[in-house]
């Protein structure tokens, strides 16, 4: 890296302003990966989602016709529907169950700190671990870990995984529990931001709980779930890993969600074209969805 | 010692100094130090509060204790977690060793200190150009950044492996080799922006006193910018290292043969081989957790600043 830095000659120097160049030199390993690894992949499957990709045939030009086959195929169909159902899940149970950690563990005290050290582990878990640790927790028999948790209230031994009916709310369940340790930790730092006298001055005037937090918490804390929820939305939307390690779409598909479909239709089935174009269709929503929120979130600031 | 600049929101979320700091009087009563109003006297909210804060901990800690005992269980299945193992023995990752899990551990730990080398080296380059020095297209330049963060890899993952098997001008093939997998790390937007947003926070006093003395573009990168930006250092390197042993997809689309995976990617050849039970799979989930795990541990404070600061930015 370091001996890109070096090459302006004295001469050259003397042609091109050195300043004019130097901060190029400092960006230029930087902008050479992103461009290569990022801007150039995607260039590449606008361009391949076009074509009929056959390996030593040669590429053939289809027009929209892999935007039509993806779009109509009745299992990519199926696939938005898991999509959305597991993004907006995600995304609302992960900042309920984020807001509410956060609520229950604010404060200084050294107990609450480990609590919330040990309560984040989640985040830092790869997710392919986690997949893996769910998976046996999910165990279908009643003395598997969480049916025997649920033995005790009564209840009879669920075949989470197994089933296709509760496949897709078990893999919410497991991402919602990696996503509310992150939020809680979002939503602390908006909590901290919150004027202590304000609290002390509504005791005063005999408010209840509920409009304490109604009143004085929810607005503090209001960019922060927005961000929260945003984040959770763009990322609920392009979800892979985690349905991928735990249930790898089965059983029957009724896990299957977009990114994993296209993960089949490019890798399993080979079809680079198909899967390009599902890409693309991704891509497309996932800017629209950025473009428009930024501009609500400006417009809400202005306001 | 705490970082101002890479710390919008003012107050970190567990440090004491920082809240006394920002002109938080301790002498008001705990009551309205939470938004709840816990009391720290005990009583019947006090109980409460620490029932559910034992649930909290059941529901996302203690599944951490099971699969630790698990995997030195002797005969650990689905159907006999508990949080002790019964019968301790070390069976489980003496057979995932057979299986070539520590390999794959190699892979990953060469991956993820290559690749977190790189990216801080790459990311902390183009951040001093963005945020020391004005150039034509700057603006441009730092959006082309953000539109990396904004990139999900999955989207992109069917052309990169393209990319991979024949990278253009060059025409190699990274697939099979760890630099297919660390080279698509390097340029990370998001550290590209906190470090830019800290560097700028440094005053232009420093840098111009440096200069009269002499000090070249390297070396005050080197010697000046770089040891004044550590708690930013200190953010992008934990995180950077999280986000790069969470990949899955990328080292998935670059191996060539299973002995290319990751750890993490392992853990399903692990689980889907017939003659290995789940306490061997368990073993190689807590070999592939102990390194977040120390990571996470050490530097639990810049890794929780990040994610706020990295959060109120989008």
């Amino acid at each position: 890296m370091t001996a890109t830095v070096t090459t302006p000659g004295p001469r050259r120097a003397r042609i091109i302003s050195k300043k004019a160049v130097l901060p190029w030199l400092f960006l230029a390993p930087g902008l050479l990966l992103a461009l290569v690894f990022k801007f150039l992949p995607m260039g590449k499957g606008v361009w391949l989602s076009f074509f009929d990709v056959r390996p030593f045939l040669g590429d053939k030009w289809v027009g929209l016709d892999n935007y039509t086959r993806v779009l109509t195929d009745h299992r990519f169909q199926d696939a938005i529907g898991h999509t959305l159902v597991l993004g907006i899940g995600m995304s609302l149970g992960g900042i309920v169950v984020g807001s509410a950690l956060a609520l229950l563990l604010e404060g200084q005290a050294r107990s609450l700190k480990f609590v919330r050290t040990a309560v984040f582990l989640p985040v830092v878990t790869a997710t392919a671990v986690v997949g893996e640790m769910w998976r046996l927790m999910y165990y279908p028999t009643s003395d598997g870990l969480i049916n025997s948790g649920l033995g005790l209230l009564g209840l009879g031994p669920v075949p989470y995984l197994d089933n296709p009916d509760t496949a897709l709310w078990a893999t919410m369940a497991m991402g919602i529990w990696m996503l509310a340790p992150y939020n809680m930790v979002i939503i602390l730092a908006g909590l901290a931001g919150v004027d202590r006298s304000l609290y002390e001055a509504a005791a005063m005037d005999g408010v209840s709980l509920w409009q304490r937090l109604r009143h004085i918490t929810l607005p503090a804390i209001r960019p922060a779930l927005g961000i929260v929820l945003t984040l959770a939305a763009i990322r609920g939307l392009r979800v892979f890993t985690e349905v991928y390690v735990l249930t790898g779409g089965g059983p029957a598909g009724s896990t299957d969600v977009w990114m994993t479909r296209a993960y089949t239709l490019g890798f399993t089935r080979n079809d680079i074209g198909g899967a390009s174009a599902a890409s693309v269709v991704l891509l497309c929503v996932t800017l629209l969805l950025t473009v428009t929120v930024n501009y609500l979130r400006k417009r809400g600031d202005v306001r | 010692m705490s970082a101002p600049a890479i710390d919008p929101v003012r107050t970190p979320v567990s440090t004491t100094p920082a809240r006394k700091s920002a002109g938080q009087r301790r002498t008001t009563p705990a009551r309205f130090d939470t938004a709840l109003g816990w009391s720290d006297r005990p009583g019947p909210a006090w109980a409460l509060r620490v029932l559910l804060c034992v649930l909290a901990l059941g529901v996302f800690a203690a599944p951490f204790l099971t699969i630790f005992s698990g995997s030195f269980s002797e005969k650990a299945s689905g159907s006999t977690l508990s949080f002790l193992p019964h019968h301790p023995t070390l069976l489980n990752f003496q057979v995932a060793g057979e299986r070539g899990i520590w390999d794959y551990f190699g892979n990953s730990l060469v991956i993820a200190g290559g690749g977190l080398l790189l990216q801080l080296a790459v990311c902390t380059l183009a951040a001093y150009a963005l945020a020391r020095h004005k150039f034509r297209g700057q603006a441009l330049i730092l959006t082309l950044f953000m539109l990396t963060m904004m990139l999900p890899e999955e989207v992109i993952a069917i052309p990169l492996s393209l990319v991979l098997g024949h990278v253009p001008v060059v025409g190699v093939d990274l697939k099979g080799t760890v630099w297919g997998v660390i080279l698509p790390l390097g340029a990370w937007g998001f550290s590209v922006m906190l470090l830019t947003e800290f560097m700028k926070d440094i005053p232009a006093e420093i840098e111009e006193a440096a200069r009269i003395d002499g000090v070249g573009e390297l070396r005050m990168l080197w010697q000046v910018i770089l040891p004044l930006c550590k708690p930013a250092l200190g953010v992008a390197g934990v995180l950077g290292f999280i986000m790069i042993w969470d990949q899955y997809l990328l080292p998935l689309i670059a191996a060539k043969d299973p002995t290319d995976y990751t750890v993490t990617v392992a853990l399903s050849i692990l689980r889907t081989d017939p003659e290995v039970g789940s306490g061997v799979v368990l073993a190689g989930a807590v070999i592939a957790l102990v390194p977040s795990l120390i990571v996470y541990l050490l530097l639990q404070r810049s890794l929780v600043t990040g994610i706020a600061a990295g959060a109120t930015k989008g």
